[in-house]
């Protein structure tokens, strides 16, 4: 009777996006949309590139774009920070990026040339998919190390020094800019192209297996 | 069916008759008015507007908020990095919020350095007695809230030196500059009393050239360079916070680096 009792009510399933993995997604999509649109701002104020000014921006002139910058470096130092936790402590990181094998890697492109992308299971991101997220993870480490060198390089004038100076730091600012904005033009053209996973960060998508 | 906010008794028309050209008018200053409005919502200019609103009191809540995190992370034996002659930029850039052509130059001979707030002696500084004082000299990095930086070299008083000298109280919050160009500033009586906090009269060994802030201007390590006023005419040290020029429309009080 307990048996039974225990199987009509199973442990609640576990989902592809736990609601709190959800949450954070979106905390970080809106804090990176912020970041980027102050941070264009504030670059067209002093160019590195001769002649590349952004047209759009957050903040109407340089004194708006900071102040949204330094508003929304804090929601994603603490969001981020907390994603990076709760990955590591309920061992979803591992679960969902590793391992990732060069055999992997080289069926996904031979497949992606050949137009066929596979997506029939959510549950398993391909090697490609693990490879661009453990890359944009690292990108908004390096934009937040980054970002304290050029805030502070007085303070923190050894980390500044790490980073090759202050226009050395703003440069791998930039850089890092540039690789989380090609990573949101794949990452959302990709879920546009299989809306289900765009629906599945926003309900949780599939259960998945038990763990073993 | 009748419209509900159709009143039982309508007033005369013969009124709107009488007030025609009144009405006209007003029409006419709507729609210009309206027309402006327009206009400025496509080139918002900024704090004025956004400082009303409440995204733009949070904004500046967060800024304030950051103001005390950088005093907490401000260390005042911490120097900042100092740099070989080789490396000084001859002249310094020039910024201000306003071109060097429109620049004032100050006659050196005339100048007084005036006093005011929480100081024993307030009696007005001459520049020999400025002169006469220790001095120290610094070759820093300026970093400017855009972006761009060089290295300087600058002499003069450390503002410690001159605080203790007449008498400040120490344990004030603020120390706040006027100046010749009508530029108010203010900082935090820590950075104040910074061994790299200079009220500078020469650079690069030379005395400070006009657009530079001749006769006296402040000139510190640990801030990015719109902190730091030029043509000083006017010290105060003060616990009611200051503000500054480009502090009023926006840009972070503390800006330390």
């Amino acid at each position: 009777m307990n048996i039974l009792a225990i199987d009509a009510a199973p442990a609640r399933a576990r989902r592809l996006h736990p609601l709190a993995v959800r949450v954070m997604h979106w905390t970080n999509a809106a804090a990176m949309i912020v970041l980027i649109g102050s941070g264009w701002g504030i670059y067209n104020d002093s160019v590195i590139f001769h002649g590349l000014h952004f047209p759009v921006k957050i903040g109407s002139w340089a004194a708006e774009s900071l102040l949204w910058h330094f508003a929304a470096m804090w929601v994603l130092v603490l969001n981020g920070g907390t994603y990076l936790v709760y990955g590591i402590a309920t061992g979803r990181l591992r679960e969902r990026l590793l391992p990732i094998r060069v055999a992997d890697v080289a069926e996904t492109v031979r497949e992606t040339l050949h137009l066929k992308l596979a997506h029939e299971d959510l549950t398993t991101y391909n090697a490609v998919q693990k490879i661009l997220y453990i890359v944009v993870i690292l990108a908004g480490l390096a934009q937040v190390v980054s970002g304290l060198a050029i805030w502070k390089p007085v303070q923190f004038s050894g980390l500044a020094d790490l980073l090759g100076g202050f226009q050395s730091a703003r440069l791998i600012h930039f850089l890092g800019m540039a690789v989380i904005v090609g990573f949101l033009v794949v990452h959302v053209a990709l879920s546009l192209l299989v809306p289900r996973t765009l629906w599945a960060m926003l309900t949780g998508g599939p259960e998945l297996p038990a763990r073993r | 069916m009748r419209s509900l906010f159709r009143p039982s008794v309508l007033p005369d028309p013969g009124i709107l008759d009488d007030h025609r050209p009144l009405i006209r008018s007003l029409e006419r200053r709507g729609f210009l008015r309206g027309g402006l409005s327009l206009g400025a919502l496509t080139m918002l200019t900024g704090c004025d507007v956004s400082d009303s609103t409440s995204v733009g009191k949070a904004l500046r809540a967060i800024s304030a908020f950051n103001d005390g995190v950088q005093a907490a992370l401000f260390d005042p034996n911490k120097l900042a990095p100092e740099y070989p002659s080789s490396a000084v930029l001859k002249p310094p850039r020039f910024n201000a919020y306003y071109p060097v052509e429109d620049v004032k130059p100050v006659d050196g001979a005339a100048w007084k350095l005036e006093l005011a707030g929480l100081i024993q002696d307030r009696s007005p500084w001459r520049r020999e007695m400025i002169a006469a004082l220790p001095q120290r000299e610094t070759i820093i990095r300026h970093i400017c809230v855009e972006g761009w930086d060089y290295i300087g070299q600058w002499s003069g008083v450390p503002l410690r030196t001159f605080l203790e000298r007449v008498g400040a109280d120490l344990r004030a919050k603020y120390v706040a500059f006027k100046t010749a160009d009508d530029y108010p500033s203010s900082i935090d009586m820590a950075t104040a009393l910074h061994p790299q906090t200079l009220l500078a009269t020469t650079y690069a060994g030379e005395t400070l050239p006009d657009p530079f802030g001749y006769p006296l201007r402040l000139r510190m390590s640990t801030k990015l360079g719109f902190k730091n006023p030029k043509w000083i005419t006017a010290i105060e040290v003060t616990n009611t916070y200051p503000g500054g020029y480009w502090e009023d429309k926006g840009f972070n009080w503390f800006s330390g680096i």
